[in-house]
């Protein structure tokens, strides 16, 4: 049904390019379960990140040389002579770790609501690309400012691929143009690190064209039911994402202005030394579980392997997970594991951070291992024997017995006509 | 009175003890020092960053460079114009090629860096026995522990004890990883005299350099601070009001 | 529901009030990524520079460069600064006196930037053509510059601009 508008102009636009019945149409029209809790916040948060990092990015490339004599200093120079550079260039430099602190809670919530279940299997899986390409991009934002750990995490990284027998050592003299870590990486990493991102503007709109096929899942699991069950996305949950906006911004700014350098190595800020590595090599606490499964596999291409395999299971996650029940509320031993599955990635990332030395290293294997029998062994059986507690008819309705989960009347503030 | 020390004792064991495995082998834990700059209200104490500079001028910039710096950016520790431009003259940079061709020397201008005591870094460890003195630019930033860091090892010289063999050309150094330092210890007694009459000890001079490299790393730091201040009240403000209108929204659902 | 009046218009205040804070605090955010664009203190700081007119002896011309742009410092001899004192200013395009031109007659010192399309007129070099007025000539549309800079024939619509100068000593100028 077309939407009706007021407005003359609005309506001679709309009838030659629909873009107001669209907005119309996904904003206002879209059903929305009523019960989204404040987890479900991180998913537009982590929209709004994205765009902090583009326009933050995109300044400071306007003031970036990336060459190996100079990207150091040019740095230096936003940070002290651009007018507001060091303003910009802080909210980049821990943008990338907010981005990634909203885009793990989202990806959290995921699991132990069981957004991955289907129909939202692809849905599931895009986000997945999309963490794989933040992480792509944020490895090579890192290497920009040509410092030591810029530097050396590149070298550390790029060797990665050295571990693929026959061809490793010929991928990574392609991905360096040369024969070590110099002017010809640095100068492709920002040319695709400015690429990337709206490569992943790209993967977020399928992600959000999957989204709403089906409408967001929700906090206790069952499908939207009748009219009753929903509210329009707008105005209620886009107020309630300004609000959470407004929490963010305020945890962010903290950081930026007060504490700016607090997810940041001292290292980065020598420049780079192909002669000298630091004595502690340590990625961005972002990559320290997935660098934590990388050590603990004492053999080098078991390690890469690991590493990888720690992502490829989260896209077949949805077909180890075969319980029907999608929300952990009411799987009582999932719930569970999901907490420990937590505290596992917890300390993973604290494994990573520290030297591979000692107890360490027993630490982070048992905690590597536990991240796979998690979701390769646990999952699928709990599918099988678990039983799960009663769910509700629908989300308005609570349980049988269950209480009081319905006061008063509850008014759909809109008719939903599809 | 007597609990409370016991109580603060009984933490400072346990804080120690608890920070005591963090710590890997060579590493040196760095006390805290009071800052005029730290705290979310803090600003650099510019009597000290003077004398600061006044002490990286005289003592430091013989062989530590300061590349990042202009002359010009000393506005902000409180010198007006001409005192820049008569700063900056002291030293000679290279420019040219002029219309012959030749590359000259001529007066630092306060539009200039720093000028750095060596041409190149070769230069710089050829002449100090091959150990090469860092730039301060960033030193704060640059180091685990900052200012204190700095300040641990400026006045971290001590007489060796007696089972530690120390080789020609270094130096007993308590706060610098592995105890040895091939920078000769920088600061004396009244090595600098200070122009505001501050009795010139190695722990005032130690401090006043640090404070003055802190601001050549973090130039921004106040104004950041002083945003950040102004930002935050307003974002709390903001979003007190979005709350109070996810409420009005949201009264009519359940 | 109680929904007075009353109610409703405390409620479209507390809509107004989010919605105007909002917009201020978006406005302020927009600043930073505007200024970072204006000039940065670097090259503000060159904004000025110093120059020794000793060094340009009678008859001669140097070009300095000033925030990007050429600056032509010519030592006029006598003759060519009574050739432009002699013209009458109704005969001028952009009419400007002599003394206008100059704080010291001897030394005229202007952007050399043609003020047509911005090329950097010929004239400062003894081999170069100087045009029909003895000052300076664009070859990219043929602009005729007299000695004191001033546009006498050709496309250009004004004089040769004088940049902001003082003289810090008797021979050395402040430009910008």
């Amino acid at each position: 049904m077309a939407a009706k508008f007021e407005n003359s102009i609005v309506r001679w636009i709309d009838h030659r390019l629909p873009i107001f019945t669209f907005m119309h149409h996904e904003l206002h029209e879209y059903p929305t379960p009523k019960n989204l809790n404040y987890w479900w916040n991180f998913g537009s948060l982590a929209g709004i990140a994205l765009v902090i990092m583009l326009i933050s990015g995109i300044t400071l490339a306007m003031h970036y040389t990336p060459h190996v004599d100079y990207a150091f200093d040019s740095v230096e120079r936003i940070m002290r002579d651009v007018n507001y550079g060091w303003l910009i260039r802080y909210i980049h430099m821990n943008g990338a770790s907010f981005f990634f602190i909203v885009v793990y809670i989202h990806i959290f919530r995921g699991l132990y609501f069981g957004s991955y279940k289907a129909p939202r299997e692809l849905l599931w899986m895009l986000g997945v690309v999309i963490m794989l390409l933040m992480m792509a991009t944020a490895f090579m934002g890192y290497v920009l400012p040509w410092g030591q750990m810029s530097f050396w995490g590149a070298t550390v990284i790029t060797n990665l691929f050295s571990a693929i027998p026959v061809v490793g050592e010929s991928i990574v003299t392609w991905l360096w143009g040369g024969f070590a870590v110099d002017n010809p990486t640095l100068n492709r990493f920002f040319s695709l690190h400015y690429l990337l991102p709206f490569v992943i503007i790209g993967v977020v709109v399928l992600h959000l064209v999957a989204l709403h096929r089906f409408g967001s899942n929700n906090p206790l699991g069952v499908d939207i039911k009748s009219a009753k069950d929903q509210i329009p996305f707008h105005p209620y949950y886009t107020v309630k994402d300004a609000f959470g906006l407004g929490v963010f911004l305020i945890v962010f700014s903290a950081v930026v202005f007060f504490a700016p350098n607090f997810f940041g190595e001292p290292d980065n800020y020598i420049p780079a030394n192909p002669l000298v590595t630091p004595a502690h090599i340590v990625p961005e606490w972002y990559f320290l579980p997935f660098y934590a499964i990388l050590r603990s596999i004492p053999d080098k291409l078991g390690g890469v392997l690991f590493m990888f395999g720690s992502i490829a299971v989260l896209f077949i996650l949805p077909w180890l997970d075969r319980s029907p029940v999608r929300s952990g509320q009411f799987r009582p031993i999932f719930k569970i594991f999901f907490w420990i599955l937590v505290v596992d990635v917890v300390a993973l990332t604290y494994f990573g951070g520290k030297p591979a030395e000692g107890w360490y290293v027993i630490g982070s294997r048992f905690a590597t291992a536990y991240y796979f029998i998690h979701f390769l062994l646990v999952l699928p059986l709990l599918s099988i024997f678990e039983t799960p507690r009663q769910l509700p008819k629908s989300i308005s309705e609570p349980v049988l017995g269950g209480g009081a989960g319905l006061a008063g009347a509850a008014t759909a503030p809109r008719e939903n006509d599809r | 009175m007597i609990a409370r020390i016991k109580t603060l004792a009984a933490t400072a064991l346990v804080a120690s003890a608890l920070a005591g495995p963090a710590l890997a082998a060579g590493e040196v834990e760095i006390p805290k020092q009071d800052w005029s700059f730290s705290g979310v209200f803090g600003t650099f104490d510019r009597a000290s960053l003077q004398r600061g500079f006044q002490v990286y001028q005289n003592v430091c910039a013989s062989c530590h460079a300061l590349k990042h710096v202009a002359y010009r950016n000393l506005v902000q520790l409180g010198y007006n114009e001409d005192e820049i431009k008569a700063i900056a003259a002291e030293k000679e940079v290279r420019d040219g090629p002029n219309d012959e061709g030749e590359m000259f020397n001529r007066p630092a201008k306060p539009s200039d860096r720093f000028v750095s005591p060596f041409a190149n870094d070769e230069a710089a460890r050829a002449s100090n026995g091959g150990a090469l003195p860092p730039d301060l630019s960033l030193i704060v930033d640059a180091r685990v522990g900052g200012a204190n860091y700095l300040y641990a090892v400026l006045t971290g010289y001590k007489d060796a004890p007696a089972d530690v063999k120390i080789p020609d050309g270094m130096y007993y150094n308590a706060s610098f990883t592995g105890s040895q330092i091939a920078m000769p210890p920088p600061l004396f007694p009244d090595g600098v005299t200070y122009g505001d009459n501050t009795p010139a000890t190695i722990a005032q001079q130690a401090k006043d350099v640090s404070t003055f490299l802190a601001w050549a790393s973090e130039p921004n730091l106040e104004q950041s601070k002083r945003t950040g201040v102004m930002v935050i009240l307003f974002l709390l403000v903001f979003t007190g009001l979005l709350y109070a209108t996810k409420r009005k929204i949201w009264a009519s659902v359940h | 529901m109680a929904d007075t009046h009353q109610g409703e218009t405390r409620r479209d205040f507390l809509y107004i009030a989010t919605a105007a804070v909002g917009a201020v605090g978006a406005a302020s955010a927009v600043w930073p990524f505007v200024d970072q664009m204006n000039p940065a203190a670097d090259v503000l700081a060159l904004a000025s520079i110093e120059f020794d007119t000793a060094t340009v002896t009678e008859g001669m011309a140097v070009t300095v460069k000033w925030r990007g742009k050429p600056v032509f410092v010519r030592h006029r001899t006598p003759d060519e600064i009574e050739k432009a004192r002699a013209v009458p200013l109704a005969d001028l395009p952009d009419p400007a006196a002599d003394a206008t031109r100059a704080l010291k007659p001897e030394q005229l010192i202007v952007v050399g930037v043609c003020t047509h399309l911005g090329c950097v007129p010929l004239g400062q070099k003894p081999s170069d053509p100087r045009g029909d007025y003895g000052g300076w000539f664009c070859p990219c549309h043929g602009s005729h510059y007299d000695t004191a800079g001033r546009i006498r024939k050709g496309p250009a619509p004004k004089n040769l601009v004088v940049p902001d100068y003082q003289y810090v000593s008797d021979t050395v100028v402040r430009i910008g």
